[in-house]
């Protein structure tokens, strides 16, 4: 272990608030609180995540993170994090989500940069300019909601809140909102569309990836999701690494023999590393062996043979109009003939896939589907 | 009040009238949205023991009802009084979702949902009772899916409800075990009621008119097991004549306008005492997986086994029928056999069957179609042979086959 790593691992882990007053802002925040039981109304009730002046900041040992390829949320930016109870850790596992202890609170904000006029948001993959790190400007985005995944002694729950527009606090959502918004382009062009919070059982609708179990489990903190580097206040880390350092993992191993997916946007990556970790993290909590819709077969989760499995040439079972009039799921060198980048195209409920959890078209998301299946080999041929 | 006042309120004050803050972004009035938040409570709250009640009344829903919990009930004050509509849907597709056991549901209606109108996913012990699901504006394209859709469940009972207008099915029981659907009615569907990959389902006492097909009893490929056993008895299926509508692709869109009964890829399927007439394809059709569109190696399991086994019709009342088929190769089939006035025989099988599997010249006693019904005779299209030589000898079919028994569900309330 470095030097320095070992001093932020000390800062982080230890010596409360220095990377906040690295940051420059220093203010003496009341400790995370964990609620065993019950739902509080108020985010902030909390202290996860606080607004600090103009700026939204994370408490002390509450540690941000990105995934390499993260689902798609109608161009939301997210900020991330997780947060355990001083002196437990969560195991590793190579696979799966890893193993948080009792009291562990992960959080995801879901903000935009803002744009000019009423409920008018950018469209914009750029986030260099909203994110520092240790905090939200919150004179640069407006905030939509964050949501809870809270392990408790018998599982874990989800718990939405929504942020008030002043930008204060956010409010418990069971039931989940509807927000008009409006995305705007670089080059000017404007969509408007209805933001959907989920209610809580709408987020089991993606966090129950074991039908069996029917338990809530969190999706992005697996090992090929978060080993990637990560610009934390003190440089750029493996976040695999800063965790392990941080002791709020265990049992992980090197970052360079740890499972990695493609950043889906990186095209020095190969096209299908990029199409597989695209639909590994917007389509496999559902389409899994044990996912709610192992119904239909179809399984996008990581691992999936390249075959039928996965859609090759596989006719559909109970897509309805989500056919698009096409027969099979997808036709190898033909996305135009393909269900799957017609459903992705397709902001209406029945036809859309994901079912969920969107209101606008991934426009770049279908492009890279459309491209992977260009370039497939082989055709569906009796 | 709206849904999260708060934020409307905050809203306000800082941007006052750009707003209507009786106006829901998906055109629910506040009083809609106050009882679907309220609904919603209760779907969220719900525990082993507890009856939602969906009072009478008309009640617009912009977002599916997701249950997960077992021992809930569901209850309106009537089909024709309790209606959940859904035309306004912006989250779903479904309109009532449902994970868990010891499920009952009656006396509703759902309506106009983007997707299936009510789903059951993996649950057991599930009751269906005098529920009605429809597309208001008939039978279109666009409308959901499935009416009632329990999949992958286990002994699931439906009765005294109905369906109107799923652009797939209107009853669909999907890769479950033991069912019974029984005193259902079935209209304007792509197929009335439709049992695919089922294992032991009883289906009797229905009505299915005026769907493209009436009964189907399927086996789809890839799935978590193929189903066998389906009893089809005492139901009423005619004039199922209606153009089919589905999107093509869809799992029924092969399924010829004017179908009584069809049996596709399944086994020990017993089709008797039923009263199936003026079906204009043909009354009752047996076929093989071949006869659909969605035969290829690549994307079909080479353990599925696509032929109809151990089919056994007995004791049908048929009447007209067969007179319209539908499709360039039936039609030309007909008009050559029987000429412009003439129509098929009551039952049309497709003609392909497992030709490795012989036992001189007929499958195995065990797997045989046997007919034993009056009057009524068999067409074998030849299918595998693009219906060059088509015959209507009944001797292949004369033979009898063990009855299955009964499905027997436990118990319930």
């Amino acid at each position: 272990m470095s030097p320095t790593l070992l001093g932020i691992s000390r800062a982080l882990g230890a010596a409360a608030g220095l990377v906040l007053l690295l940051a420059g802002c220093g203010h003496a925040q009341t400790p995370v609180r964990f609620f065993a039981e019950g739902r509080p109304q108020h985010l902030s009730d909390w202290h996860v995540l606080a607004r600090q002046g103009a700026r939204l900041e994370l408490n002390d040992r509450v540690v941000p993170y990105d995934l390499n390829t993260p689902l798609f949320s109608d161009y939301a930016h997210k900020l991330r994090t997780v947060w355990l109870p001083p002196g437990t850790t969560a195991g590793y596992s190579a696979t799966d989500t890893f193993d948080f202890p009792v009291g562990t609170i992960i959080s995801k904000t879901f903000y935009y940069p803002r744009a000019a006029g009423a409920d008018a948001v950018a469209r914009s993959y750029d986030s260099s300019r909203d994110f520092s790190g240790t905090g939200l400007d919150l004179a640069r985005v407006r905030l939509i909601e964050t949501r809870l995944l809270v392990r408790r002694k018998d599982g874990w729950v989800a718990l939405p809140y929504v942020w008030n527009a002043a930008q204060t606090d956010a409010e418990l959502a069971r039931t989940g909102d509807e927000l008009p918004l409006e995305l705007v382009a670089a080059d000017g062009g404007r969509e408007s569309f209805t933001y959907v919070v989920p209610n809580e059982n709408q987020c089991a609708g993606c966090h129950v990836t074991n039908l069996k179990t029917r338990s809530i489990a969190p999706i992005g903190l697996k090992a090929r999701h978060v080993n990637r580097d990560y610009a934390y206040p003190g440089g750029s880390q493996n976040q695999l690494a800063y965790l392990t350092r941080l002791g709020y993992l265990s049992g992980a191993p090197q970052a360079l023999e740890a499972p990695r997916n493609a950043n889906w946007r990186d095209e020095a990556q190969p096209l299908e590393a990029r199409a597989r970790a695209y639909l590994d993290v917007n389509c496999g909590h559902c389409h899994s062996a044990t996912g709610p819709a192992n119904t239909t077969s179809l399984t996008f989760d990581t691992g999936t043979p390249l075959d039928r499995h996965l859609g090759l040439c596989k006719p559909p079972v109970a897509a309805g109009r989500g056919t698009g009039d096409h027969l099979f799921d997808i036709v190898p060198g033909h996305p135009e003939a393909s269900i799957l980048p017609f459903r992705m195209a397709s902001r209406e409920p029945g036809v859309m896939m994901p079912e969920q959890g969107r209101g606008t078209v991934h426009r770049e998301g279908v492009a890279l589907i459309s491209a992977w299946i260009a370039a497939l080999p082989g055709a569906c041929s009796p | 009040m709206r849904q999260l006042g708060v934020v409307f309120v905050g809203v306000c004050i800082a941007a006052c009238g750009q707003r209507n803050t009786a106006t829901h972004p998906t055109g629910l009035s506040a009083d809609e949205a106050a009882f679907q938040k309220r609904l919603q409570e209760q779907f969220l709250d719900a525990q082993p023991g507890t009856v939602i009640e969906i009072p009478a009344g008309r009640h617009a829903l912009d977002r599916v009802l997701t249950l997960r919990a077992n021992g809930v009930t569901i209850r309106g004050a009537g089909a024709d009084k309790s209606i959940l509509s859904f035309k306004n849907e912006i989250s779903g597709p479904e309109g009532l979702l449902v994970y868990g056991n010891d499920f009952t549901i009656e006396n509703l209606s759902i309506e106009d949902t983007k997707g299936d109108g009510l789903k059951i996913n993996d649950g057991e012990n599930i009751t269906i009772r005098g529920v009605r699901v429809a597309w208001s504006g008939g039978a279109q394209t666009s409308n959901g899916a499935y009416g009632i859709y329990p999949v992958r469940s286990r002994n699931v009972l439906i009765e005294n409800s109905a369906s109107y207008g799923a652009s797939d099915a209107g009853i669909y029981v999907g890769q479950s075990l033991n069912v019974i659907v029984r005193h259902c009615l079935v209209e304007q569907n792509v197929a009335g009621i439709e049992i695919e990959n089922t294992i032991n389902a009883d289906v009797y006492d229905n009505e299915a008119r005026g769907n493209t097909g009436g009964i189907l009893v399927f086996n789809m490929p890839n799935l978590s097991q193929p189903g066998h056993s389906t009893r089809v008895f005492k139901n009423r299926v005619y004039a199922n004549n209606l153009g089919n509508f589905a999107a093509k692709g869809a799992a029924v869109a092969s399924v010829p306008a004017g179908s009584g009964v069809v049996v596709n890829s399944n086994s020990k399927v017993e089709i008797f005492d039923n009263e199936i007439g003026n079906n204009q394809t043909a009354n009752l059709i047996i076929s093989a997986y071949f006869s659909t569109n969605y035969y290829n190696k690549p994307g079909i399991d080479p353990h599925y086994d696509p032929y109809p086994r151990a089919i056994y019709i007995y004791d049908n009342r048929f009447a007209g029928g067969g007179d319209a088929p539908d499709g360039l190769e039936l039609k030309a089939l007909k008009l050559a056999m029987f000429g412009l006035n003439g129509h098929f025989p009551d039952i049309l099988w497709d003609g392909y069957r497992d030709e490795a599997n012989l036992v001189n010249g007929l499958p195995p006693a065990a797997e045989r179609m046997c007919v034993n019904n009056g009057a009524a005779t068999v067409l074998n299209a030849d299918g595998p042979h693009k219906y060059h030589n088509p015959t209507t000898d009944m001797a292949p079919y004369r033979c009898e086959l063990p009855k299955l028994p009964p499905v027997d569900l436990p118990a319930r309330t």
